[in-house]
C-alpha cells in the first residue's frame, strides 16, 4: 500500500511557512549570523542543532522578535516579519528556563495569552482546560510553580506556550533541565502533541539524538551558517561533510588521497597498507585529499581474516561496556585508532575478546562515506 | 541554641542600654502625670490629650504626613526608574557616571544638600513651602529607593518579561502585569525607606520650608528651645512608634524578597542541571 510520506521540502509548488533570506545578524563585530538561506515548512518538527554559540539561539530569537536581523529578510507566510513586535507575531516560544510567572497560578500562567487577546471568560476557559488536559496537569492547576517539578514545569511552560494556538513553536532547549528517562518520554510526548495540534515546531537543541528523535529534519549548524540540512536519516547516514558526521553519533574518521575508477574510489591512507574501498557519485581529482566516514556499528570485528572489501588488522586497547553494546578501541598498526561496535548477543562472561587481543575489522565498501571536507 | 557567655550577656546589655535606655527615658516621662519633666508624678496619659488639642502640633504633623507620602511616592517612581536604567541598559557611555551621581546623595552631608536646594530654590524664585519640602525629599529619597529597587532587578529572570512580550503584552502591560507584582516587595520597602526618612528629616526641611509649613521635626526642635515639655515627649513617642512600625514592615518585606530571590537562584540552578 503506498503511504503519502510528510516530506514538503521536496516538493517544489509548497509554500514554506517561514523563509529566511540572506540573514545576517551581528552583535558588535561579532557575526553570529552569516547570510543565512532557509526554508520551514507548515506543520514541520525543524530541529537546530549545534554546539553552544554557533547562532541557533539567535536564530529563534530572531523569529520570536527578540532580535532583529542585522540585514535580509524573515518571512513567515510570505510576509516580512521584521517590523512586527514579539507581541503582534503569530509565534509563541517556549524558553529554556520556563520563564513561568511565579506569582500566578498554573491556570493563570496558561491563561495569561489568552486573556491578552481579550476573548472572552468561556472560550478563556475552555481553552485553557484543553490545554491543561493535553499537558496532564490538571491536578496542579491551582499551584504555583515554585510548587511543581522540573517535569511539571516544563509541561506548564508547554501548556501557556500552545494556547494561543500560534502558527509557529520555538522551543529553546526545551528538555535540558530533565533527567534522561523523564527527557526522552517527554520527547515522544512533544511529538505526540505536535501532531494533535498540528503546529509547526522549531526546537533548538545541542544534544543530537533528541534532535533525531523528534525532528521531521535537522539542521547542523556552525558559527553561523547551516552546514546540512536534511531528514535525520540521511544526516546520519549521508553527511555531507567531516563536520556534520562528527558532531552527528560516533564515527571514525580515516583521511586518505583519492584514486577513483568509475563509482569506486581506492583511498591510500599509511604506508604500507593496501588502498581502503568506497563508494561515492561525487568526481574526485587523482591524489586529491579526501576523509573516509565510517560509523563504529557498521565495522565488523572478528578473531579469524574474513572476506571483505576492506579488512585491516589491529590490537584491542579498550573496551567500552554499554550493556547492549560493546565499542572495541582497536589501534592499527599505522597508529590509527577505529572504533567498532557490536552487540553483546552472549553474556559478558563468553566475550570472544579481550584487551590486547589480536582482531580483524571489516567493513564493506559501502559502509564508508566519502568525504571532501 | 548556644549559650551566651557572661561576657556577651553584659556587652549585650551595655550595647542596647546605650541605643535604647534614651528612648526608653523619653517614652516612660511622656506617661508622667508632673508637668516638670524631670520629677515622676505617678502614670497618666494626660499630655497625649493635650497634645490632641495643641493646633500648632497637629497642623505640623499634618504637613510632616503630606510631605511625607508625597515625596516618597515621588520618590519610588524615580527611584525604581532610575533603577531599571541601570540595571537592565547595561552598558552605555556614562553609566558609571550617572551609577555614581545616583548614589552620591546617600553620603552627602544633610546640611550641603539642604544649602543646594535653598539656593536654587532662591535662584529660581520659588517660594518656600510645603512644595519645595516635597522636592527637596523626592529629591534625597529616590536615591535609597533606587538601591533597594535595583539590588532586586538585578537578580530578574527577563525572560519572564520576554515571555510576557511573546504571549501578547505590550512593553507596558508586560511591565504592569509581570514585572512590578515580581518586584512588588523591593518597591514597597523602598517606599517605607522613603517615608522614614522623610518623617526624620530636620536639616533639609529647615532650609527648605517656608513660614507656613512647618514640618513634626522642626516643630520639635523648635519647641525644645524653649524647654522641654512632657507633651513633646508624648509627641516624640508617637513618632517613634510610628518610624519603628514602618522599619519592622521594611525588614520584613527584605527578608521575604531575599527569600524569593534565593528561591529563583534555587530554581535557576535547577533548571541548568
Amino acid at each position: 500500500m503506498p503511504q503519502t510520506v510528510f516530506a514538503p521540502w521536496e516538493n517544489p509548488d509548497e509554500k514554506p511557512l517561514i523563509q529566511f533570506r540572506n540573514v545576517t545578524k551581528k552583535f558588535g563585530d561579532f557575526t553570529a549570523i552569516a547570510n543565512l538561506d532557509l526554508d520551514i515548512y507548515a506543520q514541520e518538527f525543524f530541529a537546530l542543532l549545534g554546539p553552544s554559540g554557533c547562532g541557533k539561539t539567535t536564530l529563534m530569537r530572531m523569529l520570536a522578535g527578540f532580535e532583529m536581523p542585522t540585514s535580509g529578510k524573515i518571512l513567515l507566510g510570505g510576509e516580512d516579519i521584521a517590523a512586527v513586535p514579539p507581541n503582534k507575531r503569530p509565534v509563541n516560544m517556549m524558553f529554556q528556563s520556563y520563564a513561568l510567572f511565579p506569582h500566578l497560578s498554573v491556570w493563570d500562567n496558561v491563561a495569561f495569552g489568552l486573556k491578552r487577546e481579550g476573548r472572552d471568560k468561556s472560550e478563556i476557559e475552555t481553552r485553557v482546560s484543553d490545554m491543561i488536559r493535553l499537558t496532564r496537569l490538571e491536578k496542579f492547576a491551582r499551584r504555583k510553580p515554585h510548587q511543581l517539578s522540573g517535569g511539571q514545569r516544563q509541561r506548564v511552560a508547554l501548556a501557556r506556550s500552545l494556547a494561543k494556538a500560534p502558527k509557529l513553536l520555538l522551543l529553546d532547549e526545551p528538555l535540558g533541565a530533565l533527567d534522561r528517562k523523564l527527557r526522552e518520554e517527554t520527547q515522544f510526548e512533544l511529538m505526540d502533541i505536535q501532531e494533535k495540534t498540528g503546529t509547526t515546531f522549531v526546537i533548538v537543541t545541542h544534544d543530537q539524538e533528541e534532535a533525531m528523535t523528534v525532528a521531521s529534519r535537522v539542521a547542523v549548524m556552525d558559527e553561523g551558517r547551516l552546514v546540512q540540512v536534511s531528514t535525520p536519516d540521511r544526516i546520519y547516514e549521508n553527511p555531507n561533510s567531516v563536520y556534520v558526521a562528527d558532531f552527528i553519533g560516533d564515527v571514525n574518521i580515516i583521511e586518505g588521497s583519492a584514486n577513483q575508477t568509475g563509482d569506486k574510489v581506492l583511498v591510500n591512507w599509511a604506508e604500507g597498507h593496501s588502498p581502503l574501498v568506497a563508494t561515492t557519485a561525487a568526481v574526485l581529482q587523482k591524489d586529491q585529499t579526501c576523509y573516509l566516514a565510517i560509523r563504529p556499528e557498521k565495522i565488523a570485528i572478528t578473531a579469524e581474516q574474513p572476506d571483505a572489501a576492506n579488512v585491516v588488522q589491529g590490537e584491542i586497547l579498550d573496551i567500552g561496556y554499554l550493556g547492549n553494546i560493546s565499542t572495541y578501541h582497536v589501534k592499527l598498526p599505522s597508529g590509527h585508532v577505529i572504533k567498532a561496535q557490536s552487540a553483546n548477543t552472549r553474556r559478558i562472561a563468553r566475550r570472544s575478546f579481550t584487551w590486547e587481543d589480536k582482531v580483524w575489522l571489516s567493513w564493506s565498501d559501502t559502509a564508508a562515506i566519502l568525504l571532501e571536507r | 541554641m548556644r549559650r551566651m557567655s557572661g561576657f556577651n550577656i553584659v556587652s549585650l546589655t551595655f550595647g542596647l542600654a546605650f541605643l535604647y535606655l534614651p528612648m526608653l527615658i523619653l517614652v516612660i516621662y511622656s506617661f508622667n502625670a508632673s508637668k516638670l519633666v524631670t520629677v515622676w508624678a505617678g502614670f497618666s496619659t494626660r499630655w497625649y490629650g493635650e497634645l490632641l488639642r495643641n493646633e500648632a502640633f497637629l497642623d505640623a504633623a499634618l504637613v510632616t504626613l503630606k510631605v511625607g507620602v508625597i515625596s516618597s511616592t515621588l520618590a519610588t517612581v524615580l527611584g525604581t526608574m532610575a533603577a531599571f536604567l541601570l540595571v537592565r541598559l547595561g552598558r552605555f557611555s556614562g553609566r558609571t557616571l550617572f551609577s555614581g551621581m545616583i548614589y552620591a546623595p546617600l553620603v552627602m552631608p544633610d546640611v550641603i544638600t539642604g544649602l543646594a536646594l535653598l539656593l536654587l530654590f532662591i535662584g529660581i524664585d520659588m517660594d518656600r513651602g510645603v512644595t519645595t519640602i516635597v522636592l527637596a525629599h523626592t529629591t534625597f529619597a529616590m536615591c535609597y529607593v533606587s538601591v533597594v529597587v535595583s539590588s532586586r532587578l538585578s537578580s530578574f529572570d527577563t525572560s519572564l518579561e520576554e515571555a510576557a512580550l511573546d504571549l501578547g503584552c505590550t512593553p507596558w502591560s508586560a511591565f504592569r502585569l509581570v514585572t512590578l507584582p515580581i518586584i512588588a516587595p523591593a518597591v514597597i520597602s523602598g517606599w517605607l525607606l522613603a517615608f522614614t526618612l522623610s518623617l526624620d528629616d530636620l536639616v533639609i526641611a529647615s532650609f527648605t520650608a517656608g513660614p507656613s509649613s512647618t514640618t513634626l521635626p522642626m516643630k520639635i526642635f523648635s519647641a525644645v528651645r524653649l524647654g522641654v515639655s512632657p507633651e513633646i515627649n508624648a509627641l516624640s513617642t508617637l513618632m517613634i512608634g510610628v518610624v519603628a512600625f514602618g522599619v519592622v514592615i521594611f525588614s520584613i518585606l527584605s527578608k521575604r524578597n531575599t527569600a524569593l530571590k534565593l528561591q529563583e537562584e534555587r530554581d535557576a540552578v535547577d533548571g541548568r542541571t
